[in-house]
């Protein structure tokens, strides 16, 4: 297949991932709707609290792996399950459409492919799905799909739509092997950022009634641990940056907007890491704290490409 | 004990405070996480207004036009040092307040932690059961044996009459303390470079040199403690400067490679190498760095005045006006020209191309078909005796500019010159010749003392922090006695009781797999 073969290839599995996110966030709702409301008590806290016997897995994330002893709302109608599972399966399958997107678009302009905002934000889609999915494997976070599937469908969209760009070759100064360590790291990271940012915006709306969703004490503990683990590989994208602004610009560290930005987004999710884990800050106050962080991540991506222009105007967004 | 306990145990009374009270008090708030927290937000805020207002040393022509757009906000922001937010004293005065700071918090936190690191485990509470993890099975356990097993996994154990504590995860507070001090090592380090460290930038032009001495850079920032003899006694030669384009397809025109073909003398003593100097490889010289940032055209002239004189032959450096065509301005200033001085405007189109109106434009950024219009002809005074600095990119100012006397302008001028080609000017005062394309490149060098020391406190601040955040500080508890074993156990650390869950189950199952050690 010629490159722009395999480049019109790529935007169809974007458009194929789109679809399929779609299909399968409206399976996660009827999976919501239909599903077991749910009190808004912690209930993993007291869960745990149980003597776990020898060998049984413990209470988890969430309340339905493992501890039963919590009194619940009668078992869902078989609909919710069905539709849960197909939300599932679809997902699954729009994972490696999206995957396929990446994979042949990397084929088709023989570079890593995220040398622009329009790959790069089709990037970090797949990195939210795939943390999404990943940490679905271990704990029940299907409540989480509906959420992470707009999320998804919507960046690829705006991808698409907005950032789009055709394949082709990058600048001399995007063509270096950072761009593997660097931007992979941040993508990731963002990827699992945006993840705990879905789930801190579930958290502000849920109330602590009665739901569907899950309860805000365990909403919280999935934001958490998700930034637990992308914050040291936020900063190792920001100190992987330095470094190859020292081997591009000359100087590791410039105050260039993009600089500035991921600073700041640096120290606001260390302030949030600080005040769970010093002053005791727990709920409302942590979540705001989260999602005005995740609100610098965002601005950092689109905000700082497209309004201000400094030495990281890659994006090739007109 | 928290740091925040311990500053509130420490909280000053509410007595009178003498001066030395006052200090203490004022040490205490300086150094309280809390103060730290809200500087660190503070320099993360006030570096905002640093993305967002154009700033001096990176974009000096966007102050500039702030200046003539709108003047009195132009005076506000300058009031407030917003045009140079990272050099201006209130943005120092956070850095230095969160640099103090964290000395201090760092010194009463190393006490901590050594005590903290050298403190045993606490005795078992009787009631296992309250404990968050909890179990039992039936089963004789000696307390020697679930002793051995637990230091096995690398718990730290005390043991008692029938009871077993013990506790592991003590590098998260090894990872903390070290985050802190990498910290301040990266402050350090930036200081450091912007004392004893200096940059440079410098157009050279095909065929053309450069030393690294001070006079030879066209713009030089030098730190506080930089003197012009420590320079690195470097100097090369721009053998030739190639750039490949993208031929075919939507990005046509894109350059996909820059390569200046340098020859190197590492001293004035050492041979000459030859060094391909590219975007992303620098040349390095003993920690001094020179960077390729930027390129363009610099076209060859001759220009023979009216008593028949060469009065000017050379490359003529032309500042880029299209980015994607590389269509260029130059200006070719002739003070010797006799009778008058010359001077000329000039449009350099690398790929030129007639459009249907009977102008020409440039197709391509690569020399495909190079050609140079002329724009308009001038004699009279330059201004260039004036003492004044100039310009090399305009031809005078706009006063001197009124009054020079065109020669050819508007619809005078001829169609663009290739190669080889000359324009006469009127009433015999000379002529202007284009003989020939070369490139220039600029070139940035650094020198950074801090940036080795950055990277390895970075580096470590990373590793730590991964440590302190993935490390949980847990405690198993064991009583053993009558047939009966009671584990239990919890974690020290907010939001990592789920993971927690399974390790405990695992531990459990090792105390009460009888005889057959499991591990
Ligand atoms: C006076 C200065 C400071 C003090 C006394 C201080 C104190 C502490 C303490 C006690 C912890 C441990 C929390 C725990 O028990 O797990 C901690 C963690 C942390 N600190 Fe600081 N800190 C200071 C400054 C800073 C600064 C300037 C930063 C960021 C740039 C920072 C970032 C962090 C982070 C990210 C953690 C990890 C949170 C966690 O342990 O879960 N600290 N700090």
């Amino acid at each position: 297949m010629s490159a722009e073969q395999l480049a019109e290839v790529s935007d169809l599995f974007v458009v194929a991932a789109v679809l399929l996110y779609v299909v399968a966030m409206v399976a996660f709702a009827m999976d919501l709707a239909f599903g077991r409301v749910r009190p808004g008590k912690a209930v993993a806290k007291s869960a745990a609290r149980q003597p776990v016997a020898v060998g049984a897995s413990g209470a988890d994330v969430l309340p339905e792996t493992g501890s039963t002893s919590v009194p619940v709302a009668p078992e869902p109608p078989r609909l919710a399950a069905v539709a849960g599972t197909a939300g599932l399966v679809l997902a699954w399958v729009g994972w490696v459409a999206n995957l396929a997107a990446i994979v042949t678009r990397g084929l088709a302009v023989g570079r890593w492919p995220w040398g622009n905002m329009y790959e790069f934000v089709v990037a970090i889609s797949f990195a939210a799905v795939t943390a999404f999915l990943a940490t679905q494997l271990r704990h029940n976070v299907r409540f989480l799909g509906g959420f992470v599937m707009v999320t998804a469908a919507l960046g690829l969209g705006l991808a698409s739509k907005i950032f789009y760009t055709a394949a082709g070759p990058v600048v001399p100064a995007l063509d270096s092997y950072w761009i593997a360590i660097h931007v992979t790291a941040a993508i990731v990271a963002s990827g699992l950022l945006t993840l705990a940012g879905v789930t801190g915006i579930l958290y502000l709306v849920r109330g602590d009634g009665m739901s569907r969703l899950p309860s805000r004490a365990d909403l919280e503990r999935v934001a958490h641990r998700a930034i637990v683990f992308a914050f040291p590989l936020w900063t190792f994208a920001v100190i992987a940056g330095a470094l190859w602004a020292d081997r591009a610009w000359g100087r590791y560290w410039g105050w260039d907007p993009k600089e500035v930005w991921s600073f700041i987004t640096w120290v606001a999710y260390a302030a949030y890491l600080h005040a769970k884990a010093t002053a005791g800050w727990k709920g409302r106050a942590a979540t705001i704290v989260q999602l005005v962080a995740f609100g610098c991540l965002l601005f950092n991506l689109i905000g700082v490409n497209i309004f201000i222009d400094g030495l990281h105007s890659y994006a090739d967004v007109d | 004990m928290s740091v925040q306990e311990l500053a509130k145990k420490q909280a000053p009374q509410q007595a009178a405070l003498g001066p030395v009270g006052w200090l203490r008090w004022t040490w205490r708030t300086l150094t309280s996480m809390k103060t730290a927290l809200i500087l660190l937000f503070l320099l993360a805020l006030g570096s905002v207004p640093g993305s967002l207002v154009p700033q001096r040393g990176v974009d000096p022509d966007k102050v500039a036009r702030l200046y003539e757009q709108n003047p009195t906000l132009a005076e506000w922001y300058d009031r407030f040092q917003l045009f140079e937010v990272f050099t201006s004293v209130w943005f120092a005065a956070v850095y230095l307040l969160l640099f103090t700071s964290l000395i201090g918090c760092i010194i009463p936190r190393t006490a901590v932690y050594l005590r903290e690191v050298r403190r045993k485990p606490p005795a078992a509470p009787k009631r296992l059961s309250r404990l968050p993890h909890s179990a039992s099975f039936e089963g004789e356990l000696s307390v020697e044996e679930a002793a051995r097993r637990l230091r096995k996994m690398r718990f730290r154990v005390v043991t008692g009459d029938g009871w077993i504590s013990a506790e592991k995860g003590y590098l998260r507070e090894t990872g903390n303390l070290v985050f802190h001090v990498a910290l301040l090592g990266i402050l350090l380090a930036i200081g450091s470079g912007s004392l004893f460290g200096y940059r440079g930038n410098v157009l050279v032009v095909e065929g053309d040199g450069f030393a690294n001495t001070v006079a030879a850079y066209d713009r030089f920032m030098p730190g506080n403690q930089v003197s012009a003899e420590s320079l690195e006694p470097f100097s090369f030669t721009l053998d030739k400067f190639d750039v490949a384009y993208q031929v075919t397809g939507d990005k046509r025109g894109q350059a996909l490679d820059y390569t200046a073909h340098l020859k190197v003398n590492d001293s004035p003593q050492a041979p000459a190498r030859d060094y391909a100097l590219k975007v992303n490889e620098p040349l390095e010289i003993n920690g001094t760095q020179t960077y390729l940032i930027g390129n363009g055209y610099a076209p060859l002239f001759r220009v023979t005045d009216g008593e028949g004189q060469v009065a000017f032959e050379g490359a003529v450096p032309c500042l880029i006006e299209e980015k994607a065509t590389m269509t260029s301005g130059c200006v070719v200033k002739v003070p010797d020209a006799k009778p008058g001085q010359l001077g000329f405007l000039l449009q350099f189109l690398p790929t030129s191309v007639p459009l249907v109106d009977g102008r020409y434009a440039s197709a391509f950024p690569g020399e495909l078909n190079p050609e140079v219009q002329v724009l308009g002809a001038f004699t009279g005074d330059l201004g260039m005796r004036s003492g004044e600095p100039q310009s090399v990119y305009t031809l005078a100012e706009p006063e001197d500019m009124k009054k020079l006397k065109p020669l050819l302008m508007g619809d005078d001028v001829p169609k663009p010159l290739a190669v080889g080609q000359s324009v006469q000017l009127p009433d015999g005062l000379g002529k202007l010749e284009f003989t020939g394309v070369k490139q220039w490149i600029t070139l940035q060098t650094a020198y950074d003392p801090g940036r080795v020391p950055a990277l390895v406190s970075a580096a470590a601040a990373v590793v730590a922090i991964a440590a302190s955040l993935m490390i949980r500080r847990r405690r198993v508890f064991v009583r053993v006695g009558e047939g009966r074993v009671d584990v239990g156990g919890l974690t020290r650390t907010e939001g990592s009781a789920a993971g927690f869950t399974e390790e405990f189950a695992e531990i459990v199952q090792v105390l009460s797999a009888g005889d057959k050690d499991v591990r």
